[in-house]
């Protein structure tokens, strides 16, 4: 009878245990839930914080080798020699293809205009700053594949087996562009000034609208060299009327972006180099960044720092090193008097130049140099850096050894250092085999050289230097040479030259040199040579010597040069232990770089054709 | 011996593994698709790995294309399965134009292929080179020739520049040479006598002949236009 009871009991606690409707409709514990996010302002920045993390950036200080692949820097670093050595840049590179990011960024604005728990003026904050982020998406492939399909809202798939209605055609490219600056125009009422560098400022978007309004009006002005880089249908190519329209809608933007005056060239330090260097390293006291990538230590760094200090100094026992400037881009860095050279290496008869010090050499050039480069010499984090190639006796014998700050006998019997303990040393990876050393955005900070530390310098996206330079080149191109000049010399007074250039020494070739010199190692050279029609020119795969005009926009550099100096080895001749300089290049450096017409327009890879016959192929490929 | 009928029938096992390919993989490709770029009958020098054309064969899920590059020599040669290809010659590619197809009247030739074929593509250069004699000792190298001008209606393109290009190879152009020397298109005083000369440099290692050719860039036109490599013994 027990047992009965027992059966009857289990049964009736089995169907009365649980209440199905809420056993079945419990929140889950492991994720949030779509209105539980959009209900609580912390958690909808979160969601953000994510598509702000995503942003593109083809050259960065976490991809350093995106960098040696034109001739700013050699890479010291064996496996990617090959980028000196490939003659032909491929079409796909540098391409970019995201509508899954898109698609995010769509999906966020729709919700978020949704969301009805939000306070109204967060909420227009954030639909704000995720239409800034969609428009420098849209930014990044217009410049990298020209026109692409403009897609402002998620799409979705009804599953009838008919795609077609999902498929876009590209659009014009200057409609990307007109779109980019439309946006910003209509989204900047919505975004704070300043307080913030890694969100959307209305400062950040001024920055993007001046930048994509002046590369639309360069490609307008300066498309016509090419008139065979274009497409029919405008997918590619800008009509040439256009081009004022587009320089007047960047100046006007730049000059509105100075007009807030929350933002200002960075001028904290007496010495000019040194404020240089700073600018990318100071974050706590600088107007100057508009809008950069922010690390934390402890939070998320990177490992710029660690690949590329100097040799010697470095914290760590592997990598440091990798980045050497090349000496086409150390060249040309004019001089205080406003004019080019070349480095004097030898006099007028061919006999080498005798120098006291190694930073002889350097002697009265732009200060952004030494604050760009670690040159032979100079110091940093308070120790000289020690770049020399070995001892060279009268008649040229090379004393030297293969391993650095290597020892060995002189001629006359005594023990002595025979290298610089960073370099160069032909073939030796991770130090100066070009002659140099980075400077700009390695770390000055103790610990930032190491593996479980790392760097937490910001990567500048927007300065506002660059707003200046933009001023600058579109007011040249509007005919406003006074107002280009004066826009020019506040970044040249800043950067240490006494003398103002006149309006009437701004041309073609000032503009590129200045954005060349300011701007070098921050992702501006592919672009800016895109838009002006320079690459195929200035790389068009000749192996020709280094320029003795560093000035001249369209002298050809296809192949980074390094500078190496030597002790001179002379017992006796106040030429003693002197230096001197020669040209070379490292021996990894064998082939040059050829810049096709096919390579302006990135490659569209054949899947993305397959799904959409829409999409029409880039020119030239 | 228990243990020893395991061992062999694992490696039984192993031997049928790597064997068995034979039985799952096609044939390779085997007929070969060869010939020139001509303009009537005369081969089209171009430069190596620059120029290419295009062969498209549909009814494959992936819509892709076999990319065929021409030789400096204008020669080109390509192993491929038999079925209907369609060929095309983009319209960015070469010194040329590429002529209208009587059969589909465009530029889109049919290919059928059933067994290997030796097949000439016609096209329509903007120019031809004439002529060429190329002669030279240790010390220098000459070129003389002349210019035919073949495309004169409203498609007709002008000239960029003539370069005499030397190099240690056979392998010829910008991207190799060792030595050149140029003439400006606006500098052409007459298209049938067009003379050229440059030094030969030093070599390392020391070698007693080079090889050259006359390359002609024409306005707006990516690829040059070359004659056929020379090779010049001191």
């Amino acid at each position: 009878m027990k047992k009965y009871i027992y059966s009857i009991f289990a049964c009736l606690i089995l169907f009365t245990a649980c209440n199905d409707e809420e056993f079945l409709n419990r929140d889950p514990q492991n994720i949030l839930l779509e209105d539980q996010v959009w209900e609580n302002e912390d958690l909808v920045l979160s969601v953000l914080a994510d598509l702000y993390n995503r942003l593109p950036d083809y050259q960065t200080i976490e991809r350093w080798w995106e960098f040696a692949n034109f001739d700013e820097t050699f890479a010291s670093n064996a496996g990617d020699y090959w980028r000196h050595q490939n003659v032909d840049y491929g079409y796909g590179n540098w391409g970019m293809w995201d509508y899954g990011y898109i698609r995010d960024i769509n999906l966020f604005i729709e919700k978020a205009e949704r969301a009805d728990q939000l306070d109204s003026e967060v909420k227009a904050r954030f639909i704000a700053e995720a239409k800034f982020i969609r428009a420098m998406v849209y930014f990044e492939h217009v410049k990298r594949m020209g026109g692409v399909p403009l897609i402002l809202e998620s799409l979705e798939y009804d599953f009838s087996g008919d795609p077609t209605y999902l498929q876009y055609a590209r659009a014009k490219e200057h409609e990307v562009y007109d779109y980019i600056i439309q946006e910003m125009e209509d989204i900047k009422g919505d975004l704070p000034d300043g307080g913030t560098r890694s969100r959307a400022t209305v400062g950040a978007a001024l920055a993007l609208e001046s930048r994509a309004a002046l590369y639309a009006g360069s490609i307008a002005n300066y498309g016509q060299l090419t008139p065979n880089v274009s497409l029919p249908g405008g997918e590619v190519g800008i009509p040439a009327s256009m081009a004022d329209q587009y320089y007047t809608i960047s100046l006007n933007a730049s000059e509105e972006l100075m007009g807030l005056g929350t933002y200002e060239l960075y001028q904290n330090d007496p010495d000019p180099s040194e404020n240089y260097a700073n600018i990318f390293l100071n974050k706590s006291a600088n107007n100057e960044v508009i809008f950069a990538k922010d690390f934390l230590v402890q939070g998320r760094t990177h490992g710029f720092t660690i690949d590329n200090i100097p040799r010697s100094l470095r914290e760590e026992n592997t990598s440091g090193g990798k980045m050497n400037p090349s000496l086409n881009l150390v060249q040309s860095f004019e001089l205080l008097d406003n004019t080019f050279a070349p480095l004097p290496t030898t006099d007028e008869n061919g006999d080498p130049i005798y120098y006291e010090n190694q930073l002889d050499i350097f002697e009265g050039r732009d200060p952004r140099l030494a604050g760009t480069v670690i040159l032979p010499g100079a110091s940093f984090r308070g120790s000289q850096v020690d770049i020399w190639g070995g001892w060279k006796t009268t008649d040229g014998t090379l004393i030297t050894s293969d391993q650095l700050g290597g020892r060995g006998t002189l001629p006359n019997g005594e023990n002595a250092q025979l290298v610089g303990f960073d370099g160069p040393i032909p073939n030796l990876e991770w130090s100066a085999q070009g002659g140099f050393y980075l400077r700009k955005y390695v770390d000055t900070s103790v610990g930032s050289g190491q593996r479980g530390t790392g760097s937490a310098v910001w990567w500048i996206r927007f300065r506002y230097a660059e707003i200046l330079l933009n001023a600058a080149e579109a007011a040249f191109e509007l005919g406003d040479n006074a107002k280009a000049a004066a826009y020019m010399n506040e970044v040249r007074r800043r950067a240490g030259f006494p003398t103002d250039l006149a309006p009437s020494e701004i041309d073609f070739d000032r503009i590129v040199h200045e954005r060349k010199v300011e701007l070098s190692f921050e992702n501006h050279i592919l672009w800016d040579y895109k838009r002006w029609r320079l690459a195929h020119r200035v790389w068009n795969g000749e192996s020709v010597d280094l320029t003795n005009n560093p000035g001249d926009a369209e002298a050809v550099s296809t192949r980074v040069f390094g500078l190496r100096p030597y002790k001179v080895y002379d017992p006796g001749s106040p030429n003693h232990e002197k230096w001197v300089f020669e040209e070379f290049i490292p021996t990894p450096v064998f082939n040059p770089h050829r810049f096709r017409l096919g390579n302006y327009y990135s490659f569209i890879g054949d899947n993305v054709r397959n799904a959409n016959p829409k999409i029409v192929r880039n020119p030239n490929q | 011996m228990k243990n020893s009928i395991k061992y062999i029938a694992g490696l039984f096992c192993m031997t049928l593994g790597l064997t068995s390919c034979e039985y799952d993989n096609y044939d390779e490709p085997k007929l070969l698709f060869e010939g020139n770029l001509v303009y009537q009958g005369e081969p089209i020098g171009v430069s190596y790995n620059d120029v290419y054309f295009e062969l498209w064969e549909e009814g494959w899920q992936t819509f892709g294309n076999i990319g065929v590059s021409v030789d400096q020599d204008g020669s080109f040669s390509s192993l491929l399965f038999s079925g209907d290809y369609k060929l095309i010659i983009p319209a960015s590619q070469g010194p040329f134009m590429s002529m209208t197809n009587t059969e589909t009247n465009s530029d889109t030739i049919p290919l059928n292929l059933r067994g290997s074929l030796d097949m000439d593509i016609e096209v329509m250069p903007y120019y031809m080179l004439r002529n060429v004699s190329i002669s030279g000792n240790s010390n220098t190298v000459n070129a003389d020739f002349s210019l035919e001008q073949i495309i004169t209606d409203e498609n007709a393109k002008g000239i960029n520049e003539v370069v005499l290009y030397l190099s240690k190879t056979t392998f010829v152009d910008s991207r190799t040479s060792i030595s050149s020397s140029r003439i400006g298109g606006a500098d052409i005083a007459d298209l049938n006598n067009i003379q050229l000369s440059t030094s030969v440099p030093d070599m390392t290692p020391t070698q007693d002949y080079v090889f050259a050719r006359v390359g002609v860039r024409i306005d707006g036109v990516e690829d040059m236009l070359f004659s056929s490599v020379q090779r010049i013994d001191f």
